[in-house]
């Protein structure tokens, strides 16, 4: 899509509703309004970020800028010009981080505590800054505080809560580190997201110097298992179909997922067996080596190479089991979070036929007007709808670029390991033929 | 690398030459060999240029396949100016054929390290590869170890000019009657002879005796290379195959996706040419594999000119043991004093000493003996020493060959792993068609 601006110079948007969907009259707006905005520079504007753009279908989510900004994403790498556009209409205002894993030793527990860093300029803060220490518990926490409060979006999921002590060493550096990526991963997805945001327990968590919990009784919600099953007596008359595909899709995808995990542990296992017989290969050119005289050189050469792509296969192998693999697994959680919200939407549209089914039967009967709990029904279903569709497009955004990104960073770390190989034996082959025309012209003298 | 012209300042040029595919590398062995220039290489051209199956009764008159290999011999400046090369006269041998002119070279000539055979079975594989000797892959590179073999002999300067060589090049019919008639199995040693000589030999010549245990070094490390270098590759082809699994999985999941749709299935396809590209990465490497074990082999050329000079060394050791016995026999019949015990010695004493004649017949005998006993040793001397000369020089001369040989090897095997790194992640070639094509 070409946009003219006022000096008539073209400036090229990609916008990321998907192939196939009609540009909305609303999404054409949005962006009209955004662009009046770059040109007339009041990135504060109130008028802006309360909405007056939208129709009410979407009443949280789609009223602020920073939900405009996250619908048009721009290209990587690409139009520097549109980069440009949006840095400065950018209106986040929410950084969190965590990083710094530290061990706790006290009589009754071993545990972790990570810095949860924030930096923000909404005024629901009372300071700019905040640095607090949490453990996986209080992420857990609020992971479920949200899923409570905010039944109708999308929550981001948690690393895996439980772990085999016996298998997995639960204080190991590559095992904080990634579990430390994913915590931070989804501290910033809770940050970014225009709803949950601004939930009173996330500041909390962010704020807080001791979180004081209550663990209720009600959901401790285990990561990773299954669904909560829809309990009560109200049937689904017909799904909408775009919620039908959304369901196809993820079911496939997960499918999808787990074969590629399958299939890169498997990697990881006749990669690891390729190094202990690599490293054996090594060895036999350094005792061959020690036989010899004027091949000496040249087999210690040959076993330092094959050392050296021993160590670059290493780290190739620690970076698929420290970066690519947590990532799909996490996808597969998002995955299954994702269909627990599909059918959390279908017990609000099966509850409301039920409804309406019945209210309709009365009024036939004595003409009463349509009660109030049905309307109410009504719009609670179509908020969830709403907001269901809105977080979809979020989430799918998002997944193309994690996936881009870890696609991108898997084959960048394998041409990494090419590149050492190819480099140590390049500098041995010039070594070597160096002394070859050495030798051919001592031999002609 | 080596030039036909050497010392030409060109050479200086070549140094990070790593285009250079190791079948060049191979040539530039050959080329050496050419150069050294015997007269035979001055006057042909020799290829073994193919090879065929046929099929016959063989010795027990039962139904057989086997391989023959085309031998073909051109004149040296065959290639006129802008002309055709000259028909080249060609022969069918099979390698039986080969095995037997080997083994007469072998006893022929025993101060020489007679250059080895491409193997008779397939060892050392790896599991793709098969162990059939008529599998294409095998034949193939057997017939390019014939070649070598044949271009080893003929670039040498002592086992050139033999004749059975030259026959068995040129005359395809008779040469085997031709062989045979030289009788060169009489003069082959009993094994128990060599054994028996490894156990005794009281004087090893040191030089010898090192070099034996360097060749037997060498042939251990250089077994366990190969025996590991298998492994590698196996363990290898397993990895790469793995890959392929994502080809398919991808391209799945692209047909779910829209704008991912293409990113993927560049990805799934590089993924398949990934896993297809080890096939032909291994059958490269076995190149390598036979290279060294040419060499592997050729340790046991190296152990048979030993054991000759072992068994030589024996023999003089010997001679020298029985001349001496002789004198002291003399000694004792001259001085009447019996030193040494024998059982004529025994039976004089007991039944009466001999007369003056008998004495005087005895003496004479023994200085027979002794005299033809002082030739002999004289002999074996001179054969042990022209030997061990001859032996040694040929012994330096395949020192020099094999550092260089296997150096070359080494920097051929390196420039594959090179051409394997640079083919199979086409760096940029797959990340801006994955980035085109993955779009948001």
């Amino acid at each position: 899509m070409i946009v003219t601006g006022l000096k008539h110079e073209p400036m090229l948007c990609t916008l990321a509703a998907p192939k196939g969907h009609p540009i909305t009259n609303q999404l054409l707006s949005e962006l009209f309004l955004l662009l009046t905005a770059q040109i007339l520079p009041q990135p504060s504007d109130p008028e802006l970020t309360n909405g007056t753009l939208v129709d009410g279908s979407s009443p949280a989510s789609a009223s602020s800028t920073s939900a405009l900004l996250s619908r048009l994403q721009v290209e990587e790498n690409s139009e520097a010009d549109a980069a440009e556009l949006y840095a400065s209409t950018e209106t986040r205002d929410l950084f969190v981080t965590v990083d710094d894993p530290k061990k706790h030793v006290s009589t009754m527990e071993t545990y972790i505590t990570y810095r949860v860093s924030t930096k923000t300029t909404r005024i629901e803060f009372d300071l700019p800054e905040y640095c607090v220490r949490r453990r996986y518990q209080d992420f857990d926490w609020l992971r479920v505080k949200l899923e409570e409060t905010q039944p109708t979006n999308l929550i981001p999921p948690l690393p895996e809560k439980f772990v085999m002590k016996g298998v997995v060493d639960r204080f190991s550096e590559e095992f904080v580190e990634t579990r430390m990526k994913a915590l931070d991963k989804f501290l910033k997805r809770v940050a970014d997201h225009p709803v949950l945001s601004f939930n009173p327990h996330l500041n909390a968590f962010l704020t807080a110097k001791d979180l004081n919990k209550r663990q209720g009784l009600a959901l401790l919600t285990k990561m990773g298992e299954s669904v909560k099953h829809v309990a009560g007596g109200y049937k689904l008359r017909a799904r909408p179909p775009e919620f039908n595909a959304m369901g196809e899709y993820l079911d496939t995808f997960s499918q999808k997922l787990g074969t590629i995990d399958r299939i890169a542990q498997r990697i990881l296992r006749e990669q690891s067996e390729y190094l202990t017989e690599l490293r054996e290969y090594a060895s036999v050119y350094s005792s061959w080596a020690g036989s010899e005289d004027e091949l000496q050189r040249p087999l210690e050469g040959v076993a330092g190479c094959v050392t050296t792509c021993c160590g670059a296969l290493e780290d190739l192998s620690e970076n698929m089991s420290q970066d690519f693999l947590p990532v799909l697994r996490e996808y597969v959680l998002y995955t299954e979070t994702m269909k627990n919200v599909l059918r959390k939407r279908d017990q609000s549209q099966a509850e409301y036929e039920g409804r309406l089914e019945a209210a309709v039967l009365r009024r036939q009967e004595d003409r009463t007007p349509m009660p109030l709990e049905v309307e109410k029904c009504q719009d609670k279903m179509e908020c969830f709808n709403a907001d269901l569709k809105a977080d979809w497009e979020r989430w799918q955004c998002n997944k193309r670029q994690d996936f881009k990104q870890l696609l991108i960073g898997m084959a960048d770390k394998n041409i990494n390991y090419y590149e050492k190989c190819q480099t140590a034996w390049e500098s041995l082959v010039t070594v070597l033929q160096e002394k070859q025309t050495e030798d051919k012209t001592s031999e002609t003298n | 690398m080596i030039m036909a012209d050497s010392g030409s300042s060109e050479e200086v040029a070549v140094i990070g030459n790593t285009d250079i595919t190791s079948t060049e590398s191979e040539n530039n062995i050959i080329n050496t060999m050419v150069e050294r220039g015997t007269s035979l290489l001055k006057k042909m051209e020799i290829n073994v240029a193919e090879a065929e199956k046929r099929t016959g009764k063989n010795t027990v008159n039962m139904q057989e396949t086997y391989t023959v290999y085309l031998i073909e011999i051109r004149p040296a400046e065959s290639v006129t100016e802008g002309g055709t090369p000259a028909a080249p006269d060609t022969l069918w041998r099979r390698y039986s054929e080969f095995e037997l002119l080997r083994t007469y070279l072998l006893v022929t000539y025993p101060f020489i390290i007679i250059p080895p055979l491409p193997e008779k079975r397939a060892e050392f594989v790896w599991h793709k590869l098969s162990a059939d000797n008529l599998d294409p892959d095998f034949v193939e590179r057997r017939r390019v170890g014939l070649e070598n073999f044949l271009l080893r002999v003929a670039s040498h300067h002592v086992l050139s000019n033999d004749k059975i060589f030259f026959l068995f090049l040129t005359e395809e019919k008779g040469w085997r009657e031709a062989v045979l008639d030289t009788g060169f199995q009489d003069k082959v040693d009993s094994r128990l002879k060599s054994v028996s000589a490894m156990l005794r030999v009281k004087n090893p010549d040191k030089r010898f005796t090192a070099l034996k245990q360097y060749s037997d070094e060498l042939n251990t490390v250089v077994s366990q290379l190969l025996r590991v270098r298998a492994r590698v590759a196996d363990r290898l082809y397993g990895v790469y195959k793995v890959h392929g699994n994502y080809g398919r999985v991808f391209s799945e999941w692209s047909a779910i996706e829209r704008e991912m749709g293409d990113g993927l299935q560049s990805a799934g396809h590089h993924m398949d040419t990934y896993a297809a590209s080890i096939d032909d990465i291994l059958e490269e490497e076995e190149h390598y594999a036979d290279q060294l074990k040419e060499y592997l082999f050729y340790t046991d050329a190296v152990r048979s000119v030993c054991k000759k000079h072992e068994l030589m060394q024996y023999e003089l050791e010997m001679a020298s043991q029985d001349l001496a016995y002789k004198k002291q026999q003399k000694e004792e019949l001259v001085t009447g004093t019996v030193r040494v015990f024998s059982l004529k010695g025994m039976t004089s004493k007991l039944f009466g000493s001999e007369t003056q004649e008998q004495r005087e017949s005895r003496l004479s005998a023994i200085e027979q003996s002794i005299e033809e006993g002082v030739e002999a040793v004289m002999e074996k001397n001179t054969e042990c020493r022209d030997f061990v000369s001859a032996a040694w020089e040929d012994i330096e001369r395949f020192k020099e060959q094999k550092d260089k040989d296997l150096r070359e090897a080494l920097i051929s095997y390196a420039i594959m792993q090179i051409s394997m790194c640079k083919k199979v992640w086409p760096s940029t070639l797959f990340r801006t068609s994955f980035c085109f094509q993955y779009k948001h």
